[in-house]
């Protein structure tokens, strides 16, 4: 069947499924687990050097093969994660961010009000600003009003692996936004995943539920099949749902058994 | 004579005037997927060589980490 790509900032983009680089339990499991998951996109988040610097995870990163997507993980203000976007673009990691302002450590829910304001200023200068924000359909209007190449409403906390908590926020989510609609957090398996596209989305971005897997290779195979199998449903229109049965085979022409 | 500047939340003892190009090099940090900031500035590379610390100064010195 025929699909458009992802576009984002003007990129266009085959695979729907951005993985990141965090918590893998080494290196030669995560560029694996990017190979199998079929992705073009990758999350990385900005920190310290160590002293002494020591590997680079991008000596794990084919750089002309991925696009990075620099994340603001841990700002819990709108200037330091505008601040963590200059010093992500300084580094050389592109104009392309996912943008995160944190509202709160224990569940880590998106500070919306900071998020909006970071998202405005940062489209200004130039930015394809990707937000992490709540299954809020008004808010991802005024993400989209204020400049966001897509919205990404979180399925259910980071890192939970609880799936899609609200399916139908993310629905009305659809059909307030032109922008992609990229579901980011909560995913836990593939099933997950497959909702999140039947639903519509234009792609799901995820970490721990492939870097947490047992085998984290072979996860991340099942979230890029399951990101295409509920894709190509979605494309393929589903069934209404009945409560009762409707017989698959004809009534007509049954062989008459009666004595 | 030296000076204390603090770079990545540590006290570091240098020559007065130096760099950050030269601090760079000093801490044998790759420039690739670098980025610096110094008092919460950002300092283009292209102006590492011009740019002098001073006492006081916060340094910043960052790159790519695995996240999600």
């Amino acid at each position: 069947m025929y699909d458009t790509n992802l576009v984002l900032g003007g990129k266009e983009f085959t695979s729907r499924l951005i993985v990141g680089t965090g918590k893998y339990s080494s290196m030669d499991v995560m560029r694996d687990a990017h190979e199998a998951s079929g992705t073009e996109i990758i999350t990385v988040a900005v920190r310290r050097v160590g002293l002494p610097s020591g590997d680079s995870i991008l000596d794990y990163i084919d750089t002309k093969r991925y696009t990075l997507l620099p994340n603001t993980a841990g700002c819990y203000t709108a200037d330091e994660a505008i601040r963590t976007c200059y010093l992500a673009r300084e580094a050389g990691l592109g104009e392309m961010v996912k943008l995160e302002v944190i509202g709160d450590q224990r569940t880590l829910f998106p500070d919306v009000m900071g998020l909006l304001e970071a998202t405005r200023t940062l489209a200004r200068e130039g930015f394809t600003v990707m937000p992490y924000t709540n299954d809020d359909p008004i808010m991802a209007k005024k993400l989209q009003d204020a400049g966001a190449a897509c919205v990404m409403p979180l399925g259910a906390p980071i890192g939970s692996g609880l799936g899609i908590r609200n399916p139908y926020n993310i629905k009305i989510i659809l059909e307030s936004v032109t922008v992609p609609v990229i579901v980011d957090a909560g995913v836990g398996t593939a099933s997950d995943a497959a909702i999140a596209m039947e639903l519509g989305c234009d792609g799901v971005l995820m970490n721990t539920a492939i870097a947490g897997a047992k085998d984290a290779v072979s996860m991340a195979k099942a979230m890029k099949l399951a990101v295409e199998a509920g894709r190509l449903a979605y494309k393929s229109g589903r069934i209404g749902k009945k409560l009762y049965a409707t017989a698959s085979s004809p009534l007509e022409g049954l062989p008459d058994w009666t004595s | 004579m030296s000076v204390t500047i603090n770079v990545n939340g540590k006290p570091m003892e240098v020559e007065p005037g130096l760099t950050v190009e030269s601090l760079l090099t000093l801490l044998n940090v790759k420039r690739e997927y670098t980025a610096v900031a110094v008092n919460r500035e950002i300092t283009p590379k292209a102006t590492y060589a011009a740019v002098m610390l001073s006492e006081g100064d916060k340094v910043e010195i960052v790159r790519p980490m695995g996240g999600g």
